[in-house]
């Protein structure tokens, strides 16, 4: 037997321990999905009784049918989410694609201090930059229009575009773009035809990790940047459950989970690529 | 030479579209900032320049509790944030049946809207039929509904957990590739040794990750400080700003009131703090990863 396979053999205590351990690890994480779901399938009169249940006495799935009433717009919030993601994702790929090429590939002066000034970016992120940015959508206009949600965002997720996206580019063999190059083929051409195509991996995690970021990230410029409601997008236009009085619990989770979807059907088909190219590009920092 | 020139020539061409991108959303705004701070700037198109008045206002106006506030909320959410997401990557890299299915099931909290994991978080911390009052009762921890978000203390570490949910599946995943990447000779040399479990965990897997842990916290503070959804869905800064950390307070007296001279004083001051934090951590990356560097 293999050293390794017989380091990992476990004592059964140890099995317990590990189980336990990761069980409540994960009733910590999953707890308010679980909660937030068992919410969704109660009518509102069983959820304001006393004493707690956690499982809903009858479940019904009307909170998932009426949310769409009380909320007309709830289908628009939705696909507002997608495309500020969407089209934030765009222009995110855009500029990190070649920043990146530039990063992996050529020896410039200034590339250090360059490299690190981008990811100073993050640290900015947030509410430090609204008041400028706030005056800057509307000197230019762009207050209650979708691309004063859309820019900001993009910007946060260009720095970590560009590391992820290095990384992998320093993986592809020089070699290709020297035999291009050789051919007489032009830097420009070299880049479009050969790097981009063998970097499209990477480019797509760079593109999912900035859909998700985006998508889960665009509640205060929306909050500060836009008064429309047709333009909102899910977080803000959640906002619509909050009645005057109360919260209508049951349809603001039944809405949370329908607007999650998006994003879960992303990453229950990426998660894996996600994960490796996320941990490669952590790793190597 | 002239090779080399070209070279040098088009990978500028190529960083320009971030560069300029950035320059216009992140450092012209940064600049702004600073002047606005100058200033008594609001809504109206014009303003005076006012020196350090607003500097001044700020520490009259009780912003050095907000300032203390904000660096205990952040201490303990970072702190708790490491040792959870610590433990919860070494449990996720013990190699057991099922270990994949942990490792996906980490995550959701870290991709689902920010908002929507803060509106599950509102309802937990229901007093009356959220399920923490809810648990607590029947376990008769508590023997009647408690408004966990309307009194000052319980608001504030509530706010703490929900940051430390939030954040924990981005450590752990983190941590545990910094674990795999651990060339697996080493447990192999220690273990042919003799070395128990517990030792070689001591000896090789926690020195190893160490650099991770370091970078991980760093990233984690700055966040954390710059934490907004979170306190303004649950809170808004409340009960009697309890909950007011330096962000919250930025954006209540600069989009709230409109007082874009006395907010941008104070997010200078917090970009000041940021800094601080940005020079530790690029100190302590060079420190700890001098082998990675070029």
């Amino acid at each position: 037997m293999k050293p390794t396979a017989r380091i990992h053999h476990y004592r059964w205590y140890e099995l317990i321990g590990i189980y336990a351990g990761l069980l409540l690890f994960l009733a910590f994480v999953l707890a308010p999905f679980v909660e937030g779901f068992m919410v969704s399938l109660k009518p509102l009169n069983h959820l304001f009784s006393s004493p707690y249940k956690f499982w809903p006495e009858e479940a019904s799935i009307d909170a998932y049918i009426n949310m769409w009433e009380r909320v007309p717009l709830l289908g628009r919030y939705i696909l507002n989410s997608i495309f500020i993601a969407g089209v934030g994702t765009l222009l995110s790929v855009i500029f990190v694609t070649p920043a990146a090429y530039a990063f992996a590939r050529f020896d410039f002066r200034g590339r250090g201090p360059l490299l690190g000034m981008f990811l100073a970016v993050n640290m900015f992120s947030g509410a430090v930059l609204l008041i400028p940015l706030f005056r800057l959508m509307r000197s230019f206009g762009l207050i209650n229009t979708y691309f004063a949600m859309i820019v900001p965002g993009v910007a946060f997720t260009i720095p970590t575009g560009i590391w992820l996206l290095r990384t992998y580019m320093l993986r592809i063999p020089r070699e290709l773009e020297e035999a291009a190059l050789v051919d007489g083929a032009s830097r420009f051409y070299t880049f479009r035809r050969v790097i981009v195509p063998l970097a499209m991996p990477g480019i797509a995690v760079v593109a999912i990790a900035a859909f998700l970021t985006i998508y889960a990230q665009q509640f205060i410029y929306a909050l500060t940047f836009n008064s429309k409601t047709e333009y909102m997008p899910l977080p803000v236009g959640l906002y619509a459950f909050f009645g005057r009085q109360e919260v209508i619990w049951n349809e603001l989770m039944a809405a949370s989970f329908v607007g999650i979807l998006p994003v879960f059907i992303v990453f229950i088909f990426l998660q894996r690529y996600l994960v490796a190219g996320m941990t490669a590009g952590a790793v190597k920092s | 030479m002239d090779l080399k020139r070209s070279a040098t020539i088009f990978a500028w061409a190529l960083l320009l579209p971030a560069l300029l991108y950035l320059a216009l959303i992140v450092a012209y705004p940064l600049v702004d900032t600073i002047k606005l701070s100058f200033t008594d700037a609001s809504l109206r198109r014009t303003y005076d320049w006012v020196g350090l008045k607003n500097y001044f206002d700020i520490f009259e106006r009780g912003f050095g509790s907000v300032i203390v506030r904000t660096f205990i909320w952040t201490f303990f959410s970072v702190a708790t944030k490491m040792v959870i997401g610590t433990c919860g990557a070494v449990l996720l890299n013990a190699a057991v049946p099922g270990k994949t299915m942990f490792r996906v099931l980490t995550m959701p909290p870290w991709i689902v809207p920010m908002a929507i994991g803060i509106f599950m978080w509102g309802w937990m911390y229901n007093g009356q039929f959220g399920m923490i009052s809810g648990v607590a009762q029947r376990l008769g921890i508590l023997d009647g509904p408690f408004p966990i978000l309307a009194t000052g203390t319980s608001a504030f570490i509530a706010t703490i957990v929900t940051d430390v949910w939030i954040g924990v599946p981005m450590v752990t995943i983190y941590l545990l590739a910094a674990m795999q990447s651990i060339p697996s000779d080493l447990y192999e040399a220690a273990w042919t040794d003799g070395a128990g479990r517990f030792y070689r965990f001591r000896r090789i897997t926690l020195p190893l990750i160490v650099p991770a842990m370091v970078t991980m916290s760093m990233l984690s503070l700055i966040s954390t400080f710059n934490s907004f959804d979170i306190i303004w869905i649950l809170t808004k800064g409340g009960p009697s700003s309890a909950t007011t950390t330096m962000i919250i307070d930025t954006y209540k007296v600069a989009i709230g009131s409109y007082k874009f001279g006395a907010g941008a004083a104070r997010a200078v001051l917090i970009c000041i703090f940021l800094s601080i934090f940005c020079f530790l951590y690029f100190r302590a990356v060079s420190r700890f990863s001098g082998e990675a560097a070029r």
